[in-house]
Protein backbone atom coordinates (compact mmCIF):
# COMPACT_ATOMS: atom_id res chain seq x y z
CA UNK A 1 0.00 0.00 0.00
CA UNK A 2 1.30 2.95 -1.01
CA UNK A 3 1.95 6.31 1.15
CA UNK A 4 2.99 9.80 -0.31
CA UNK A 5 4.73 11.82 1.83
CA UNK A 6 7.52 14.69 1.91
CA UNK A 7 10.21 14.54 3.22
CA UNK A 8 12.27 17.73 4.16
CA UNK A 9 15.95 18.03 4.50
CA UNK A 10 16.44 20.18 7.15
CA UNK A 11 20.07 20.38 5.88
CA UNK A 12 19.52 22.80 3.44
CA UNK A 13 16.05 24.46 3.81
CA UNK A 14 17.63 28.32 4.05
CA UNK A 15 13.98 29.53 4.90
CA UNK A 16 12.86 31.21 2.37
CA UNK A 17 9.07 30.69 2.92
CA UNK A 18 8.75 29.71 -0.98
CA UNK A 19 7.30 26.55 0.09
CA UNK A 20 4.64 28.55 2.05
CA UNK A 21 3.58 31.10 -0.26
CA UNK A 22 3.33 28.75 -3.41
CA UNK A 23 1.05 26.43 -1.23
CA UNK A 24 -1.52 29.44 -0.33
CA UNK A 25 -1.44 30.08 -4.03
CA UNK A 26 -2.29 26.98 -5.14
CA UNK A 27 -4.25 25.80 -2.26
CA UNK A 28 -6.66 29.35 -2.13
CA UNK A 29 -7.05 29.08 -6.50
CA UNK A 30 -8.78 25.69 -6.12
CA UNK A 31 -12.30 24.18 -6.60
CA UNK A 32 -12.56 22.97 -3.09
CA UNK A 33 -13.05 27.24 -2.03
CA UNK A 34 -10.19 29.60 -1.03
CA UNK A 35 -7.88 29.89 1.82
CA UNK A 36 -9.47 32.74 3.95
CA UNK A 37 -7.58 35.97 5.15
CA UNK A 38 -9.57 37.99 7.90
CA UNK A 39 -8.92 41.28 8.05
CA UNK A 40 -6.19 40.97 5.56
CA UNK A 41 -5.11 44.58 5.60
CA UNK A 42 -7.09 45.50 8.78
CA UNK A 43 -5.85 45.99 12.48
CA UNK A 44 -5.71 42.28 13.10
CA UNK A 45 -5.09 40.27 10.25
CA UNK A 46 -5.50 36.26 10.43
CA UNK A 47 -5.61 33.41 7.73
CA UNK A 48 -5.76 29.92 6.70
CA UNK A 49 -2.72 28.73 6.16
CA UNK A 50 -0.87 24.60 5.48
CA UNK A 51 2.33 24.92 5.39
CA UNK A 52 4.88 27.24 7.98
CA UNK A 53 8.19 27.86 8.07
CA UNK A 54 9.46 28.61 11.73
CA UNK A 55 13.05 28.79 12.71
CA UNK A 56 14.92 28.15 15.45
CA UNK A 57 17.92 29.04 17.40
CA UNK A 58 19.47 25.61 18.72
CA UNK A 59 23.01 26.15 21.46
CA UNK A 60 24.14 28.26 23.47
CA UNK A 61 26.20 31.29 21.68
CA UNK A 62 28.53 31.27 20.11
CA UNK A 63 27.47 27.92 19.00
CA UNK A 64 24.09 28.25 17.55
CA UNK A 65 22.80 27.05 14.70
CA UNK A 66 19.83 28.58 12.86
CA UNK A 67 17.24 25.73 12.13
CA UNK A 68 14.90 26.61 9.53
CA UNK A 69 11.82 24.09 10.17
CA UNK A 70 8.83 23.18 7.82
CA UNK A 71 5.96 22.11 9.17
CA UNK A 72 2.32 21.01 7.29
CA UNK A 73 0.50 17.59 7.95
CA UNK A 74 2.49 14.74 8.11
CA UNK A 75 0.19 12.41 6.92
CA UNK A 76 0.36 10.38 10.31
CA UNK A 77 0.17 6.58 9.14
CA UNK A 78 -2.10 6.48 12.49
CA UNK A 79 -3.80 9.83 12.48
CA UNK A 80 -5.04 10.63 15.61
CA UNK A 81 -7.35 13.18 13.99
CA UNK A 82 -9.47 10.62 11.92
CA UNK A 83 -10.95 8.43 14.45
CA UNK A 84 -12.04 11.12 16.49
CA UNK A 85 -14.08 12.69 13.49
CA UNK A 86 -17.91 12.68 14.73
CA UNK A 87 -18.85 12.71 10.96
CA UNK A 88 -16.44 11.10 8.91
CA UNK A 89 -15.42 13.71 7.09
CA UNK A 90 -12.00 13.58 8.31
CA UNK A 91 -10.38 10.29 6.52
CA UNK A 92 -7.11 9.01 5.55
CA UNK A 93 -7.07 7.61 1.67
CA UNK A 94 -6.53 3.60 1.37
CA UNK A 95 -4.96 4.19 -2.35
CA UNK A 96 -2.58 6.72 -1.74
CA UNK A 97 -2.28 7.26 2.41
CA UNK A 98 -3.27 10.73 1.64
CA UNK A 99 -5.29 12.24 5.09
CA UNK A 100 -8.14 14.57 3.76
CA UNK A 101 -10.89 16.62 4.98
CA UNK A 102 -14.62 16.53 3.26
CA UNK A 103 -15.40 19.71 3.47
CA UNK A 104 -18.98 19.12 2.67
CA UNK A 105 -19.39 16.66 5.84
CA UNK A 106 -17.65 18.52 8.51
CA UNK A 107 -19.67 20.55 10.70
CA UNK A 108 -16.46 22.56 12.19
CA UNK A 109 -16.42 20.87 15.88
CA UNK A 110 -12.74 21.26 15.88
CA UNK A 111 -12.09 17.89 17.58
CA UNK A 112 -9.92 17.03 15.23
CA UNK A 113 -7.48 19.75 15.72
CA UNK A 114 -7.79 19.19 19.22
CA UNK A 115 -6.40 15.58 18.92
CA UNK A 116 -3.47 16.41 16.32
CA UNK A 117 -1.03 16.90 18.39
CA UNK A 118 1.35 18.71 15.45
CA UNK A 119 -1.20 21.72 15.17
CA UNK A 120 -1.65 21.28 11.46
CA UNK A 121 -5.44 21.51 11.17
CA UNK A 122 -7.59 24.97 11.07
CA UNK A 123 -10.34 26.23 10.94
CA UNK A 124 -10.95 28.28 7.73
CA UNK A 125 -12.88 31.41 9.34
CA UNK A 126 -14.58 31.90 6.13
CA UNK A 127 -15.81 28.38 5.11
CA UNK A 128 -15.44 27.26 8.75
CA UNK A 129 -14.36 24.20 8.11
CA UNK A 130 -11.53 22.66 9.41
CA UNK A 131 -8.76 22.14 6.24
CA UNK A 132 -5.08 20.92 5.97
CA UNK A 133 -2.53 20.34 3.66
CA UNK A 134 -3.80 18.03 0.90
CA UNK A 135 -0.32 17.13 -0.73
CA UNK A 136 -1.99 18.78 -3.54
CA UNK A 137 -3.87 15.91 -4.21
CA UNK A 138 -5.55 18.38 -7.04
CA UNK A 139 -2.19 18.80 -8.81
CA UNK A 140 -0.40 15.00 -8.29
CA UNK A 141 -2.69 13.45 -10.14
CA UNK A 142 -3.71 16.15 -12.96
CA UNK A 143 -2.75 14.47 -16.46
CA UNK A 144 -2.79 17.64 -18.21
CA UNK A 145 -0.35 18.90 -16.34
CA UNK A 146 3.15 17.71 -17.37
CA UNK A 147 4.62 14.39 -15.36
CA UNK A 148 7.51 16.45 -14.00
CA UNK A 149 5.27 19.10 -12.36
CA UNK A 150 2.90 16.40 -11.07
CA UNK A 151 3.91 17.41 -7.56
CA UNK A 152 3.14 19.35 -4.33
CA UNK A 153 3.23 23.22 -5.36
CA UNK A 154 5.86 23.34 -2.10
CA UNK A 155 7.74 20.80 -3.58
CA UNK A 156 8.05 22.60 -7.20
CA UNK A 157 8.68 26.22 -5.56
CA UNK A 158 11.27 25.22 -2.99
CA UNK A 159 14.76 26.60 -4.82
CA UNK A 160 17.03 24.30 -2.46
CA UNK A 161 15.78 21.15 -3.29
CA UNK A 162 15.05 20.61 0.67
CA UNK A 163 11.61 18.83 0.13
CA UNK A 164 11.32 15.26 -1.82
CA UNK A 165 7.96 14.00 -2.72
CA UNK A 166 7.42 9.92 -3.02
CA UNK A 167 5.53 7.12 -1.72
CA UNK A 168 7.45 6.37 1.57
CA UNK A 169 6.36 2.72 1.01
CA UNK A 170 8.07 1.89 -1.76
CA UNK A 171 11.73 1.28 -1.00
CA UNK A 172 12.91 2.42 -4.32
CA UNK A 173 11.73 5.97 -4.26
CA UNK A 174 13.47 9.08 -3.77
CA UNK A 175 12.17 9.78 -0.72
CA UNK A 176 12.14 6.42 1.35
CA UNK A 177 15.76 5.96 -0.13
CA UNK A 178 16.74 9.56 1.50
CA UNK A 179 14.92 8.02 4.75
CA UNK A 180 16.51 5.20 5.14
CA UNK A 181 19.99 6.56 3.97
CA UNK A 182 20.00 10.22 5.33
CA UNK A 183 19.07 9.24 8.86
CA UNK A 184 15.12 10.73 8.54
CA UNK A 185 12.92 10.83 11.19
CA UNK A 186 9.37 11.21 12.41
CA UNK A 187 7.89 14.38 15.06
CA UNK A 188 6.86 13.30 18.54
CA UNK A 189 7.20 10.06 18.03
CA UNK A 190 6.11 9.20 21.58
CA UNK A 191 2.00 9.77 20.57
CA UNK A 192 2.59 6.92 18.18
CA UNK A 193 1.12 8.79 15.36
CA UNK A 194 3.49 7.31 13.20
CA UNK A 195 4.14 10.71 11.00
CA UNK A 196 4.54 9.97 6.96
CA UNK A 197 6.32 12.95 6.32
CA UNK A 198 10.22 12.26 7.49
CA UNK A 199 12.68 15.24 8.07
CA UNK A 200 16.37 14.48 7.47
CA UNK A 201 18.85 15.95 9.63
CA UNK A 202 21.32 18.18 9.62
CA UNK A 203 24.93 17.51 8.78
CA UNK A 204 28.43 18.45 9.99
CA UNK A 205 31.37 18.00 7.42
CA UNK A 206 33.81 17.31 9.42
CA UNK A 207 37.37 15.98 9.25
CA UNK A 208 39.26 14.35 12.30
CA UNK A 209 42.58 15.49 12.56
CA UNK A 210 45.07 13.43 15.12
CA UNK A 211 47.82 15.80 16.74
CA UNK A 212 50.50 13.62 15.66
CA UNK A 213 48.80 14.39 12.16
CA UNK A 214 49.95 17.91 12.21
CA UNK A 215 53.58 16.71 12.30
CA UNK A 216 55.17 14.83 9.97
CA UNK A 217 56.84 11.80 11.48
CA UNK A 218 57.08 9.65 8.43
CA UNK A 219 58.23 12.90 6.13
CA UNK A 220 59.13 10.43 3.23
CA UNK A 221 61.71 13.78 2.12
CA UNK A 222 63.79 12.62 5.04
CA UNK A 223 64.32 9.18 3.63
CA UNK A 224 63.89 10.47 -0.10
CA UNK A 225 66.25 13.83 0.88
CA UNK A 226 69.14 14.02 -1.41
CA UNK A 227 72.35 12.42 -0.67
CA UNK A 228 75.59 13.75 -0.94
CA UNK A 229 77.31 13.87 -4.54
CA UNK A 230 79.91 10.71 -3.89
CA UNK A 231 83.58 11.46 -4.53
CA UNK A 232 84.98 11.11 -7.77
CA UNK A 233 86.60 8.27 -7.92
CA UNK A 234 84.37 6.20 -5.66
CA UNK A 235 83.14 3.42 -7.59
CA UNK A 236 79.34 4.25 -9.39
CA UNK A 237 76.81 1.87 -9.42
CA UNK A 238 77.51 1.37 -12.90
CA UNK A 239 81.24 0.20 -11.99
CA UNK A 240 80.11 -2.13 -9.90
CA UNK A 241 77.34 -4.07 -11.67
CA UNK A 242 78.33 -3.81 -14.98
CA UNK A 243 81.47 -5.49 -15.33
CA UNK B 1 -6.02 25.33 25.77
CA UNK B 2 -9.01 28.18 24.66
CA UNK B 3 -12.11 27.98 26.64
CA UNK B 4 -15.11 27.88 24.83
CA UNK B 5 -17.92 29.04 26.66
CA UNK B 6 -20.43 26.81 24.24
CA UNK B 7 -18.73 24.18 25.61
CA UNK B 8 -18.45 25.27 29.46
CA UNK B 9 -22.17 25.49 28.67
CA UNK B 10 -22.80 22.38 27.38
CA UNK B 11 -21.44 19.91 30.01
CA UNK B 12 -22.17 22.22 32.85
CA UNK B 13 -25.71 22.20 32.03
CA UNK B 14 -25.86 18.74 30.87
CA UNK B 15 -24.24 17.86 34.19
CA UNK B 16 -26.70 19.11 36.10
CA UNK B 17 -29.34 18.06 33.90
CA UNK B 18 -28.05 14.05 34.68
CA UNK B 19 -27.39 14.82 38.08
CA UNK B 20 -31.18 15.77 38.88
CA UNK B 21 -32.36 13.54 37.11
CA UNK B 22 -30.30 10.80 38.73
CA UNK B 23 -31.78 12.01 42.05
CA UNK B 24 -35.04 11.68 41.13
CA UNK B 25 -34.66 8.25 40.15
CA UNK B 26 -32.56 7.72 42.87
CA UNK B 27 -35.50 8.48 45.46
CA UNK B 28 -37.97 6.92 43.52
CA UNK B 29 -36.16 3.50 44.15
CA UNK B 30 -35.75 4.15 47.82
CA UNK B 31 -39.37 5.01 47.97
CA UNK B 32 -39.80 1.51 46.22
CA UNK B 33 -37.80 -0.41 47.92
CA UNK B 34 -39.71 1.16 51.15
CA UNK B 35 -36.49 3.27 52.78
CA UNK B 36 -38.43 6.07 51.89
CA UNK B 37 -42.31 7.38 52.78
CA UNK B 38 -43.99 7.48 49.40
CA UNK B 39 -44.43 11.21 47.96
CA UNK B 40 -47.52 12.49 46.03
CA UNK B 41 -45.59 11.34 43.62
CA UNK B 42 -46.87 12.21 40.27
CA UNK B 43 -46.39 15.72 39.85
CA UNK B 44 -43.04 15.56 41.78
CA UNK B 45 -41.34 13.25 38.92
CA UNK B 46 -43.20 14.69 36.27
CA UNK B 47 -41.54 18.79 36.70
CA UNK B 48 -38.36 17.65 37.89
CA UNK B 49 -37.86 15.59 34.78
CA UNK B 50 -39.03 18.99 32.99
CA UNK B 51 -36.54 20.85 34.87
CA UNK B 52 -33.73 17.99 34.26
CA UNK B 53 -34.83 18.00 30.34
CA UNK B 54 -34.64 22.02 30.26
CA UNK B 55 -31.81 21.76 31.43
CA UNK B 56 -30.61 19.25 28.67
CA UNK B 57 -32.29 21.30 26.00
CA UNK B 58 -30.25 24.02 27.36
CA UNK B 59 -26.72 22.55 26.88
CA UNK B 60 -27.66 20.91 23.64
CA UNK B 61 -28.78 24.55 22.31
CA UNK B 62 -25.09 26.19 24.05
CA UNK B 63 -23.29 23.23 22.17
CA UNK B 64 -24.41 24.30 18.71
CA UNK B 65 -22.40 27.30 19.03
CA UNK B 66 -19.41 25.73 18.69
CA UNK B 67 -20.00 24.43 15.55
CA UNK B 68 -18.68 26.13 12.27
CA UNK B 69 -21.94 24.23 10.53
CA UNK B 70 -24.85 23.81 13.25
CA UNK B 71 -26.87 22.93 10.18
CA UNK B 72 -24.75 19.57 9.58
CA UNK B 73 -25.04 18.38 13.12
CA UNK B 74 -26.94 15.77 12.68
CA UNK B 75 -24.00 14.45 10.67
CA UNK B 76 -22.25 13.95 13.52
CA UNK B 77 -23.79 10.94 15.35
CA UNK B 78 -22.18 8.60 12.18
CA UNK B 79 -18.77 7.83 13.53
CA UNK B 80 -19.90 6.46 17.05
CA UNK B 81 -17.91 2.97 16.64
CA UNK B 82 -14.60 5.37 16.78
CA UNK B 83 -15.62 8.73 18.60
CA UNK B 84 -16.22 10.00 21.70
CA UNK B 85 -17.48 12.62 20.09
CA UNK B 86 -20.20 10.92 18.18
CA UNK B 87 -21.28 8.43 21.36
CA UNK B 88 -22.18 11.56 22.68
CA UNK B 89 -23.96 12.80 20.25
CA UNK B 90 -26.09 9.93 20.62
CA UNK B 91 -26.66 9.56 24.26
CA UNK B 92 -27.56 13.28 24.96
CA UNK B 93 -30.55 12.91 22.88
CA UNK B 94 -31.41 9.55 23.59
CA UNK B 95 -30.90 10.53 27.57
CA UNK B 96 -33.59 13.17 26.86
CA UNK B 97 -35.86 11.53 24.98
CA UNK B 98 -36.32 8.82 28.01
CA UNK B 99 -36.27 11.46 30.45
CA UNK B 100 -39.08 13.05 28.92
CA UNK B 101 -41.06 9.61 28.79
CA UNK B 102 -40.23 8.75 32.64
CA UNK B 103 -41.91 12.17 33.15
CA UNK B 104 -44.26 12.05 30.79
CA UNK B 105 -45.35 8.44 32.59
CA UNK B 106 -45.85 10.11 35.78
CA UNK B 107 -47.41 13.27 34.58
CA UNK B 108 -50.11 11.02 32.79
CA UNK B 109 -49.95 8.20 35.14
CA UNK B 110 -49.54 5.65 32.69
CA UNK B 111 -47.99 3.69 34.96
CA UNK B 112 -49.08 -0.15 35.18
CA UNK B 113 -47.78 -2.26 37.27
CA UNK B 114 -45.34 -4.77 35.52
CA UNK B 115 -44.24 -7.56 38.17
CA UNK B 116 -44.15 -7.87 41.60
CA UNK B 117 -40.85 -8.51 42.91
CA UNK B 118 -40.79 -10.70 45.83
CA UNK B 119 -44.56 -9.94 46.41
CA UNK B 120 -43.39 -6.66 48.32
CA UNK B 121 -41.75 -4.55 45.69
CA UNK B 122 -44.36 -2.84 42.96
CA UNK B 123 -42.29 -2.45 39.73
CA UNK B 124 -43.73 -0.39 37.27
CA UNK B 125 -43.59 1.16 34.20
CA UNK B 126 -41.60 4.60 34.89
CA UNK B 127 -39.30 2.04 36.83
CA UNK B 128 -38.05 0.04 34.20
CA UNK B 129 -38.26 3.17 31.86
CA UNK B 130 -35.92 5.35 34.76
CA UNK B 131 -33.76 2.35 34.80
CA UNK B 132 -33.19 3.11 31.06
CA UNK B 133 -32.73 6.48 31.23
CA UNK B 134 -30.84 5.97 34.24
CA UNK B 135 -27.87 3.67 32.37
CA UNK B 136 -28.08 6.60 29.51
CA UNK B 137 -27.50 9.47 32.04
CA UNK B 138 -24.02 7.30 33.32
CA UNK B 139 -23.52 6.35 29.93
CA UNK B 140 -23.72 10.40 29.08
CA UNK B 141 -21.26 11.19 31.59
CA UNK B 142 -18.71 8.63 30.51
CA UNK B 143 -19.08 9.93 26.81
CA UNK B 144 -18.86 13.29 27.39
CA UNK B 145 -15.63 12.92 29.80
CA UNK B 146 -14.56 10.62 26.89
CA UNK B 147 -14.13 13.14 25.07
CA UNK B 148 -11.58 15.01 26.49
CA UNK B 149 -10.11 11.85 28.17
CA UNK B 150 -9.30 10.32 25.06
CA UNK B 151 -6.56 12.52 23.53
CA UNK B 152 -3.41 11.60 24.56
CA UNK B 153 -1.53 14.33 24.44
CA UNK B 154 -3.71 16.49 26.10
CA UNK B 155 -2.34 15.01 29.43
CA UNK B 156 -3.94 16.87 31.66
CA UNK B 157 -7.10 15.33 30.45
CA UNK B 158 -6.07 11.69 29.55
CA UNK B 159 -6.52 10.14 32.99
CA UNK B 160 -9.46 8.09 34.27
CA UNK B 161 -10.00 11.22 36.93
CA UNK B 162 -11.95 13.03 33.90
CA UNK B 163 -14.36 10.66 33.64
CA UNK B 164 -14.90 10.71 37.80
CA UNK B 165 -14.61 14.29 37.77
CA UNK B 166 -17.35 14.69 35.03
CA UNK B 167 -19.76 12.23 36.48
CA UNK B 168 -19.15 13.12 40.41
CA UNK B 169 -19.21 17.57 39.60
CA UNK B 170 -22.56 17.02 37.38
CA UNK B 171 -24.24 14.60 40.28
CA UNK B 172 -23.47 16.66 42.69
CA UNK B 173 -25.09 19.91 41.03
CA UNK B 174 -27.79 17.57 39.96
CA UNK B 175 -28.63 16.71 43.69
CA UNK B 176 -28.21 20.30 45.24
CA UNK B 177 -30.40 21.11 42.57
CA UNK B 178 -33.03 18.08 43.28
CA UNK B 179 -32.58 19.48 46.98
CA UNK B 180 -33.68 22.70 46.79
CA UNK B 181 -36.59 21.14 44.21
CA UNK B 182 -37.54 18.70 46.67
CA UNK B 183 -38.05 21.58 49.32
CA UNK B 184 -39.89 24.13 47.28
CA UNK B 185 -42.57 21.03 46.30
CA UNK B 186 -42.51 20.25 49.54
CA UNK B 187 -41.95 17.05 49.41
CA UNK B 188 -40.44 14.56 52.15
CA UNK B 189 -37.26 14.06 49.83
CA UNK B 190 -35.37 17.26 50.78
CA UNK B 191 -33.46 15.52 53.75
CA UNK B 192 -32.70 12.95 51.29
CA UNK B 193 -31.30 14.24 48.42
CA UNK B 194 -29.63 17.01 51.18
CA UNK B 195 -27.60 14.20 52.62
CA UNK B 196 -26.52 12.95 48.77
CA UNK B 197 -25.79 16.20 47.58
CA UNK B 198 -23.44 16.86 50.44
CA UNK B 199 -21.49 13.07 50.46
CA UNK B 200 -20.89 13.92 46.49
CA UNK B 201 -19.74 17.25 46.46
CA UNK B 202 -17.39 15.72 49.35
CA UNK B 203 -16.21 13.11 47.29
CA UNK B 204 -15.86 14.90 44.20
CA UNK B 205 -13.70 17.40 46.25
CA UNK B 206 -11.39 14.81 47.01
CA UNK B 207 -10.89 13.18 43.40
CA UNK B 208 -11.03 17.20 41.76
CA UNK B 209 -8.37 17.87 44.47
CA UNK B 210 -6.68 14.14 42.92
CA UNK B 211 -6.25 15.54 39.53
CA UNK B 212 -5.62 18.82 40.79
CA UNK B 213 -2.98 17.58 42.62
CA UNK B 214 -2.00 15.22 39.61
CA UNK B 215 -1.99 18.34 36.71
CA UNK B 216 0.26 20.07 38.62
CA UNK B 217 3.27 17.01 38.54
CA UNK B 218 2.82 16.77 35.15
CA UNK B 219 5.28 15.50 33.11
CA UNK B 220 4.83 16.42 29.71
CA UNK B 221 6.09 14.04 27.05
CA UNK B 222 6.62 16.07 24.39
CA UNK B 223 9.15 19.09 24.18
CA UNK B 224 10.94 21.36 21.58
CA UNK B 225 13.25 18.53 21.14
CA UNK B 226 10.57 16.25 20.11
CA UNK B 227 8.64 18.50 18.10
CA UNK B 228 11.94 19.10 15.97
CA UNK B 229 13.58 16.02 16.13
CA UNK B 230 17.00 17.94 17.81
CA UNK B 231 18.74 16.63 20.25
CA UNK B 232 19.51 19.58 22.18
CA UNK B 233 18.71 21.16 25.69
CA UNK B 234 19.06 24.47 24.83
CA UNK B 235 16.05 25.36 21.46
CA UNK B 236 14.68 28.79 21.37
CA UNK B 237 12.20 29.62 19.14
CA UNK B 238 13.18 32.76 17.20
CA UNK B 239 9.92 33.02 14.57
CA UNK B 240 6.73 30.66 14.32
CA UNK B 241 6.60 31.82 10.56
CA UNK B 242 3.97 35.01 10.81
CA UNK B 243 3.41 38.11 12.90
CA UNK B 244 -0.67 37.73 11.96
CA UNK B 245 -3.17 35.27 14.65
CA UNK B 246 -3.75 31.73 13.17
CA UNK B 247 -5.71 29.32 14.27
CA UNK B 248 -3.03 27.98 16.25
CA UNK B 249 -2.60 31.21 18.35
CA UNK B 250 -6.28 31.57 19.09
CA UNK B 251 -7.51 27.42 19.52
CA UNK B 252 -4.97 26.10 21.87
CA UNK B 253 -3.72 29.13 24.29
CA UNK B 254 -6.18 30.43 26.92
CA UNK B 255 -4.46 33.88 26.49
CA UNK B 256 -5.11 34.57 30.84
CA UNK B 257 -2.53 36.32 32.94
CA UNK B 258 -1.34 33.62 35.50
CA UNK B 259 -2.94 36.04 38.52
CA UNK B 260 -6.06 35.76 36.44
CA UNK B 261 -5.42 31.34 35.97
CA UNK B 262 -4.88 30.95 39.70
CA UNK B 263 -7.97 32.92 40.53
CA UNK B 264 -10.51 31.08 38.71
CA UNK B 265 -8.30 27.88 40.48
CA UNK B 266 -9.39 29.25 43.47
CA UNK B 267 -12.11 30.58 43.32
CA UNK B 268 -14.21 27.14 41.74
CA UNK B 269 -12.29 25.49 44.32
CA UNK B 270 -14.32 27.84 46.82
CA UNK B 271 -17.66 27.76 45.17
CA UNK B 272 -17.92 24.44 43.98
CA UNK B 273 -17.11 22.76 47.31
CA UNK B 274 -16.99 24.73 50.97
CA UNK B 275 -19.56 27.62 50.18
CA UNK B 276 -22.46 25.02 48.72
CA UNK B 277 -21.64 22.98 51.54
CA UNK B 278 -22.34 25.17 54.69
CA UNK B 279 -25.38 26.80 52.60
CA UNK B 280 -27.10 23.43 52.34
CA UNK B 281 -26.01 22.62 55.40
CA UNK B 282 -28.07 25.71 57.15
CA UNK B 283 -30.90 25.21 54.23
CA UNK B 284 -31.48 21.95 55.59
CA UNK B 285 -31.19 22.57 58.92
CA UNK B 286 -33.59 25.69 58.21
CA UNK B 287 -35.50 24.41 55.52
CA UNK B 288 -35.16 27.69 53.44
CA UNK B 289 -35.92 26.55 49.84
CA UNK B 290 -34.29 29.59 48.82
CA UNK B 291 -31.15 29.10 50.36
CA UNK B 292 -30.52 25.46 48.78
CA UNK B 293 -31.52 27.05 45.40
CA UNK B 294 -28.60 29.61 46.11
CA UNK B 295 -26.46 26.72 47.29
CA UNK B 296 -27.43 25.43 43.66
CA UNK B 297 -26.39 28.55 41.81
CA UNK B 298 -23.34 28.93 43.91
CA UNK B 299 -22.33 25.41 42.98
CA UNK B 300 -23.15 26.42 39.21
CA UNK B 301 -20.93 29.60 39.27
CA UNK B 302 -18.33 27.73 40.42
CA UNK B 303 -18.60 24.59 38.25
CA UNK B 304 -18.62 27.46 35.15
CA UNK B 305 -15.18 28.50 36.36
CA UNK B 306 -14.10 24.95 37.32
CA UNK B 307 -14.96 23.68 33.64
CA UNK B 308 -12.92 26.63 32.15
CA UNK B 309 -10.06 25.55 34.44
CA UNK B 310 -10.30 22.47 33.22
CA UNK B 311 -9.93 23.94 29.71
CA UNK B 312 -7.46 26.48 30.17
CA UNK B 313 -5.10 23.81 32.54
CA UNK B 314 -4.35 21.70 29.67
CA UNK B 315 -1.38 22.24 27.58
CA UNK B 316 -1.20 21.05 23.92
CA UNK B 317 1.62 19.89 22.46
CA UNK B 318 1.60 22.12 19.12
CA UNK B 319 1.63 25.50 21.65
CA UNK B 320 5.74 24.18 21.93
CA UNK B 321 5.30 25.10 17.77
CA UNK B 322 4.05 28.95 19.12
CA UNK B 323 6.10 30.35 21.42
CA UNK B 324 7.68 33.08 19.36
CA UNK B 325 5.85 35.85 16.90
CA UNK B 326 9.82 36.74 15.78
Amino acid sequence: MSQLALVIDLNVCVGCHACVTSCKEWNTSGTAGYLADMNPFGKDPTGTFFNRVQTFEVGNFPNTETVHFPKSCLHCEEPPCVPVCPTGASYKRDEDGIVLVDYDKCIGCKYCSWACPYGVRELDEHQKVMKKCTLCVDRIYDESLPENERKPACVMACPTNARLFGDVNDPDSEAAQAIRERGGYQLMPEWGTRPANHYLPRRKTRITIHDDELVRADNPLNKERQLPMPDADDPTLDETTSW
Amino acid sequence: MHPAFSVIFLTTLIGAGQGLYLALYTGQLYEVFKVLPVQDSAHFYAIGSLVAAVLLVAGLFSSFFHLGHPERAWRSAACWRTSWLSREVIALPAFLGMVSAYGLIHYMGWNPVLFTFRDTFAVDLSLLVGAVASLLGFTLFLCTAMIYACIKQLQEWATPLTVVNYTLLGSASGFMLATAFSAWRGSGLTDFFGGWAILITLIALVTRSASLIRNGRIKHKSSLETAIGIRHARIEQKSQGFMAGSFNTREYFHGAPKHVFNLVKWSFLVLVFPVPLVLVSIGLGTHTSSLLFIAFLVQYLGLLAERWFFFAQARHPQNLYYQTVG
